[in-house]
């Protein structure tokens, strides 16, 4: 995490406020903690907000505010928005997953690199809760972190060309969800019945940054019952607290 | 009221043609692309030509037009890229009000300057609404028709109770652009300028670069030489928009366009200022791109002066009306 943070200015309309260098919980959390309190400010002139790993991208009007303004106002919330990383509560997420076979090819890859059984991937990959780092890539995919070190894989040498809607993916120390059908490079080692993204939902992504995920190993059974539900509409993977 | 109304079916559909507005704001967190127009001060006039709001919904004609018969009397204006414009077979003008009639088969050529024209229709092409806009986006199958490309047998929907305009308006000459295969587009430096030595900065700026045939509306790869960053590893992955200019290992730039992913990791180094996106959305494989720097006062100035252009042309375009 930097001392301070670092205003970047991007193209005529964006303006980047960067937290630090890593990917990290804490630097993430503080990004969330800030973007909670700039959505809520609705600063005059300010468009549309992008959380990352490192930085909140946010993008003006350069009719309706100067940047210079801009980097004023945002940098006095900048201060207030520090005391609130404690306060922020995160949506938690139960995500069913079944793993390996023709879910997961890439399992048994993953088990083969780090010595483990598919059985010790499953309880790694499992057996903690996630931070949703951000959205990006495509519609609704989230970045997940962080893997455990003992499952950290990097990326295929060469990506599929299609990796299947649901498939559960990890790459180095990150794990992901694809929200629908599209090449990538990610080691693939589940699916879920969850549908992540639709333009009719409001917001339309089904996981946002700052939420937390923990993944459920079901078996096949249960991933159909539950891709029955979510079509009806009628499964909710968030703990009610 | 928001009836539709068949206006035409699709004949030909062109080499690739889709529904597109100004663009889907507000959904860059959740990953959804802005997408819209590539031109969009062609769009704007194409829209103003048959009378309708600037922002409607039009067709993006990319290279290759296509051939749509009328279901309906329709009015319609093309503009952005040279493109030729016939209406069973009679040679008819782009930058124009065009009136259409049942049954009359409008034919688009292929483009011979530029890389995208704009077919209005008046009232605006009548797609449903997805996340605030009508624009396709191919790549998640959301918005236009279906959220793909035209293809025959398509119909292209309109509105029903537009009154159509009385009159029909022209662009002035001097308003209409030039699509050269070589252009100036000025970018404001940085985000990631650090990641690149003075030497790297100074080949970007001084070289002019080619659009290679990986050129859609995600982005362009350019050709030239290597910009030289201080590490060749990425940076941590942050958010993208439309004008970005990413520089992987390689050192050839990559252009981030409309339909760009909203979050990457090569570093920037410079992203095209907001009044000359409509410039490199005309530019197409084997066009030369040349980079002028610019500071975000000069990049604030030009878009404000791009507004206030697109507002004279406006005014210039009411007083061309001749009546029918």
């Amino acid at each position: 995490m930097y001392p301070v943070a670092r205003y970047v200015s991007f193209g005529d309309q964006a303006l980047i406020v960067e937290f630090g260098n890593t990917i990290s919980p804490e630097v993430n959390r503080r990004v969330h903690a800030f973007h909670d309190v700039i959505s809520n400010a609705k600063l005059l002139g300010v468009c549309e907000c992008v959380p990352t790993y490192r930085s909140l991208l946010i993008t003006y009007d350069p009719e309706k505010v100067s940047y210079e303004k801009l980097v004023s106002k945002v940098k006095s919330l900048e201060t207030k928005s520090r005391a609130g990383i404690s306060e922020r509560k995160a949506r938690r997420a139960v995500v069913p997953v079944v793993y390996g076979g023709d879910f997961g090819p890439d399992i048994t890859r993953v088990a083969q690199c780090h010595n483990l059984k598919e059985s010790e991937v499953i309880q790694i990959h499992s057996g903690r809760e996630y931070l949703v780092y951000m959205i990006g890539f495509i519609a609704g995919f989230p970045y997940l972190g962080e893997l455990a070190d003992e499952i950290a894989t990097p990326r295929l040498e060469s990506p599929r060309i299609r990796v299947p809607e649901g498939s559960v993916g990890i790459a180095e120390r990150q794990t992901g969800i694809y929200p629908r059908e599209a090449p990538g490079g990610w080691h693939i080692i589940g699916r879920t019945p969850l549908k992540l993204f639709d333009p009719s939902w409001q917001p339309p992504a089904l996981l946002q940054s700052g939420d937390t995920v923990k993944f459920r190993p079901v078996s096949i059974d249960e991933f159909w019952q539950i891709h029955a539900a979510v079509s009806r509409g009628s499964y909710d993977p968030f703990i009610q607290e | 009221m928001n009836i539709a109304m068949k206006l035409f079916r699709v004949i030909k559909p062109g080499f690739f043609t889709t529904v597109q507005d100004l663009g889907r704001y507000g959904f860059l967190k959740y990953g959804v692309p802005i997408s819209g127009a590539m031109d969009d001060f062609s769009l704007r006039l194409a829209n103003m030509l048959v009378g309708n709001d600037p922002r409607e919904a039009c067709l993006e004609i990319t290279m290759l037009g296509p051939e749509l018969e009328a279901l309906h009397d329709a009015q319609i204006a093309v503009t952005g890229g040279d493109i030729s414009v016939r209406i069973n077979d009679q040679d008819s003008q782009m930058w124009q009000t065009l009136r259409v009639k049942t049954r009359d088969v409008v034919a688009l050529g292929k483009i011979q300057a530029g890389c995208r024209s704009y077919l209005s229709v008046r009232g605006g092409v009548n797609v449903p609404m997805v996340l605030g806009s009508r624009s396709t986006y191919v790549r998640c199958e959301m918005g236009g028709i279906q959220g793909r490309q035209l293809k025959t047998g398509d119909d292209i929907e309109g509105f029903e109770a537009i009154q159509p305009l009385g009159f029909a308006l022209s662009v002035p000459r001097d308003f209409v652009p030039d699509f050269c295969a070589e252009v100036n587009v000025r970018v404001v430096l940085g985000p990631q300028l650090d990641s690149f030595t003075e030497k790297g900065v100074e080949t970007f700026l001084s070289n002019p670069y080619m659009v290679t045939i990986e050129a859609d509306r995600m982005g362009y790869r350019l050709e030239g030489p290597a910009i030289e960053r201080k590490e060749l590893v990425d940076t941590i992955s942050d958010a993208i928009l439309p004008g970005a200019i990413q520089i992987p290992a390689n050192g050839k730039p990559i252009i981030t366009m409309q339909d760009a992913q909203t979050t990457g990791g090569y570093p920037k180094i410079a992203a095209a200022i907001s009044s000359d996106m409509h410039i490199l959305g005309q530019a197409k494989p084997n066009n030369w791109v040349r980079f002028q720097r610019a500071t975000l006062l000069d990049a604030h100035r030009a878009l404000s002066e791009y507004n206030d252009k697109i507002c004279i042309l406006a005014n210039k375009l009411l007083r061309s009306r001749i009546s029918y």
